[in-house]
């Protein structure tokens, strides 16, 4: 099989760095070894929220720029921050195109809830999640939390202490179905997208209609789990019409119902640009010749290789096994490229869980290109992007997404510019 | 250090890290709540499995063994392989209802129908004779029953085919299938007329038994395995002895002879696997090497809808069927969204799965109908009967249409 680039991995950077080649005319295959990590989105894209040091950024454009200074082997450095700037113009396009309803400003964070109630500074969020211009400033006074009977990933009184310490006023309703109690013979399984099948029915979301106007009576607005909308994409407005009150989705833990929608249309967008999406494969083994990778081979296609001139190396990090952590060293497991990582076990990581752990910046050794290196030399058809990079801390900066999608443009841009 | 390397669990099961995607992508969990999911049924279950045998839950019977919950595991676990083997190891062992029996032994039906096969397929048309079926063997009146060939492929083969076969320089085997040589004979002579056209002749197995997919899904699995050790003994004959590669028209049949024969049955082919493939995947690769080339003197225009079924998806084949359509002149492609038709084999025919299977496949078969297609290509034949049963569309094996069109 031949392409003109074919990409290892199908996440948001894969899919994004696809979907840019695949618009300017190229032949991509992309192989995803599973679904992606895009199911666990909070429904926000992060740009920049912390710098190393810890201090708050409200500017992502300028914190890029900042990073660009004082940490030279950041994604974002690497990139340059006048390219940053300008691919976090683009990218929101990206995702629109792709029917993704993105709301925000690369100049500007504003704050997303997290499922503890949490403020959590962020770039772009999917329309229907409640967000804040600044830490507290909700759009309401009073607000009635709804959950789903028996649903277990998410906690109304978490949020509600959490949304008490600005003053508003917090009441708490409930919903049940007797659909619902089809799925609750299974507990474990009463999950978000067992639940958001049953909104799915016209007749379903009419009687959760119902009941959060009755609940709703005095408050100023709604919040609901991100529980509806897994096929069809009018539920919220629908039960914003029918109720009468704003209603603000909040995330549920995974998996993300808002994730697999934007999973679902970036692979649509890919594939009617005329991508090539292959599921469910692996890859184990390639060729390279003269400092090129001539050919991978895949489990599902065996004796039949993927052919290309460039390859894009978009396999993340630790939870898609982009990088494997042995006893003794960080393996990058496709081509065996050369990880950057620190020599001693002991230094990967703390003892205290929130602390920023030296093995969340560990990735995938690149040039200023972003080319993989290998044995020391650069791979020159080999690029890398997204969370297998090196050089970031996603939970502590904040820059996942960010990272993800501005390096899949970046690489795409050197690709289409060869 | 190579202790984590090391520690490799059957079915890959301890990679599971509980985050649920497999069970977004299950079609029998999305519409049926007695199912518990993918998750539940495989990695979950099983851990209480180990422990004691009787946590097994008769819910599993459910699964229609589709894979889609593997395709979509992040991590590589072989959930559908550790829901099979557990209905193998700790279900039913004796699943003989009368139904079951003749849903799973279609080498057996076959054979006794296709001398009678215009008494059959009106039988099985009429009304009173599927109220019967419904109510004596549990098998749905509502489902339409594929038709018998009056005369199977390997009579007519060895009829009129086998001895021109010799002439050719190059030669591969072909495993036909119970729906070719039963119910569609048309097919084979079609793939013939295909690899003829390019040179090569077509010979029959040894000794080619159903591959056995019915029988695992009904619960008969001694017998599964005494055909699919049939299978391999003439697969071997072939590809060792004879040196010649085994193609395929079913992508169920394909996925069974590879895959499930190690997985579920036990029985090791790593020795030939490589050698079992697709004919459309064979045609692919001929005509990409520059082995082959194709002439065709139909080019009237043609919208196809292709669908990708359950285990051309888990196989990841889809793409060279579609590619081998997008060669044909004058045919214009586009694929369907990978998603489960329902009928899942035999779990459709059955009178417990009939509102199940319709309620999977409705999403495909409202795309068809929006499609604008003038008909839909599939490589499954249980697909394709249950499309043509649901839809207004006909739906064709991709090398049908491509024999069709050929010079």
């Amino acid at each position: 099989m031949r392409f003109d680039t074919v990409i290892i991995g199908g996440g948001l950077a894969g899919m994004a760095c696809g979907i840019r080649l695949a618009q300017a005319g190229q032949r991509c295959a992309i192989v995803s070894q599973g679904q992606s990590a895009i199911h666990f989105s909070s429904g926000s894209f992060d740009l920049l929220g912390r710098l190393p040091g810890g201090e708050a950024v409200s500017d992502p454009v300028a914190g890029m720029a900042a990073l660009a200074e004082c940490c030279p082997s950041h994604p974002y450095a690497v990139i340059g921050a006048e390219n940053c700037a300008r691919y976090a113009q683009e990218a929101p396009g990206l995702l629109r195109e792709a029917g993704i309803r993105v709301a925000g400003d690369c100049r500007r964070n504003h704050f997303r809830i997290t499922p503890m109630g949490k403020a959590k500074a962020t770039w772009l969020s999917i329309d229907g999640y409640l967000t804040t211009p600044q830490v507290g400033e909700f759009p309401f006074k009073s607000v009635c939390i709804v959950n789903i009977e028996g649903f277990l990933d998410f906690y109304p009184e978490f949020i509600a202490e959490e949304l008490r310490k600005y003053n508003i006023e917090c009441r708490f309703g409930s919903f049940n179905h007797p659909d619902l109690e089809q799925i609750r013979r299974n507990p474990s399984e009463m999950r978000s997208a067992n639940i958001a099948r049953v909104f799915d029915h016209d007749a379903n979301l009419e009687a959760l209609a119902e009941a959060l106007r009755q609940q709703a009576t005095g408050c100023d607005a709604l919040i609901l789990p991100a529980l509806i909308g897994i096929n069809r994409n009018d539920s919220l407005e629908y039960l914003r019409e029918r109720v009468g009150l704003p209603i603000y989705l909040l995330p549920t833990l995974p998996p993300s119902i808002p994730g697999i929608r934007a999973q679902q249309a970036l692979q649509h967008r890919f594939r009617a640009l005329g991508g090539e999406y292959f599921l469910g494969d692996s890859v184990l083994s390639s060729e390279i010749e003269q400092g090129r990778v001539a050919r991978i081979f895949t489990a599902n296609h065996g004796n039949i290789p993927f052919e290309a001139r460039r390859f894009v190396l978009a396999t993340g990090s630790f939870f898609s096994k982009g990088l494997v952590a042995t006893f003794d060293r960080i393996v990058e497991p496709v081509f065996g490229a050369d990880t950057v990582s620190r020599p001693s076990r002991s230094e990967w990581y703390t003892l205290h869980f929130f602390d920023r752990h030296e093995y969340q910046a560990f990735g995938v050794r690149t040039d200023n290109r972003l080319r993989v290196v290998k044995e020391g030399a650069v791979l020159e058809n080999l690029y890398a992007v997204g969370a297998g990079l090196a050089g970031f801390h996603p939970v502590q900066e904040g820059c996942g997404a960010g990272v993800s999608l501005l390096s899949a443009l970046h690489v795409a841009e050197q690709i289409l510019k060869d | 250090m190579n202790i984590q390397q090391n520690s490799v669990s059957e079915n890959n099961f301890e990679q599971c890290i509980k985050c649920t995607i497999c069970t977004v992508y299950c079609p029998v969990a999305a519409v049926n709540p007695d199912y518990p999911g993918p998750k539940q049924a495989g990695p979950d279950g099983e851990r209480l499995r180990l422990k004691r045998p009787d946590f097994f839950d008769n819910a599993l019977k459910y699964c229609m063994n589709c894979k889609r919950c593997e395709v979509a595991c992040p991590s590589n676990v072989r959930i559908g392989d550790i829901i099979q083997s557990a209905r193998i190891k700790y279900g039913p062992q004796h699943n003989t209802s009368l139904r079951n029996f003749v849903l799973a032994n279609t080498d057996l039906v076959g054979s006794l129908a296709t001398p009678f096969a215009p008494v059959v397929n009106t039988a099985v048309a009429l009304k009173p004779v599927r109220f019967m079926m419904d109510k004596v063997m549990a098998i749905d009146h509502r489902r339409v029953f594929p038709k018998y060939a009056h005369g199977t492929f390997t009579s007519w083969y060895r009829k009129h085919a086998a001895a021109a076969q010799e002439a050719y320089p190059k030669q591969v085997a072909y495993f036909h299938g119970c729906y070719v040589n039963y119910n569609n004979p048309q097919l084979g002579k079609d793939l013939l007329k295909i690899m003829n056209a390019l040179g090569y002749g077509v010979q029959l197995l040894d000794k080619e038994k159903c591959c056995g997919v019915a029988l695992i899904s009904n619960g008969l699995y001694k017998q599964a395995r005494r055909q699919a050790q049939t299978n391999l003994r003439s697969i071997r004959t072939s590809v060792k002895g004879r040196d010649l590669d085994v193609i395929t028209t079913s992508s169920t049949c394909t996925f069974t002879l590879r895959d499930e024969y190690p997985h579920l049955l036990e029985l090791d082919n790593a020795d030939v696997r490589d050698r079992i493939e697709l004919a459309t995947r064979y045609l692919y690769r001929l005509i990409q090497e520059g082995k082959a080339q194709l002439k065709f003197k139909d080019t009237t225009p043609l919208r196809v809808a292709y669908h990708t079924p359950c285990h051309m998806e888990k196989m990841g084949w889809g793409y060279y069927s579609i590619e081998l359509l997008r060669m044909i002149p004058g045919v214009e492609v586009t694929v369907l969204d990978s998603q489960c038709c329902g009928i899942g084999g035999t779990y459709g025919f059955k009178k417990e799965n009939y509102e199940v299977s319709q309620a999977i496949g409705a999403p495909l078969f409202r795309q068809i109908e929006a499609s604008g297609a003038d008909i839909v290509a599939t490589d499954c034949e249980t697909c394709k009967w249950q499309i043509e049963m649901s839809t207004s569309k006909p739906c064709e094996h991709p090398l049908h249409i491509l024999a069709s069109r050929l010079a």
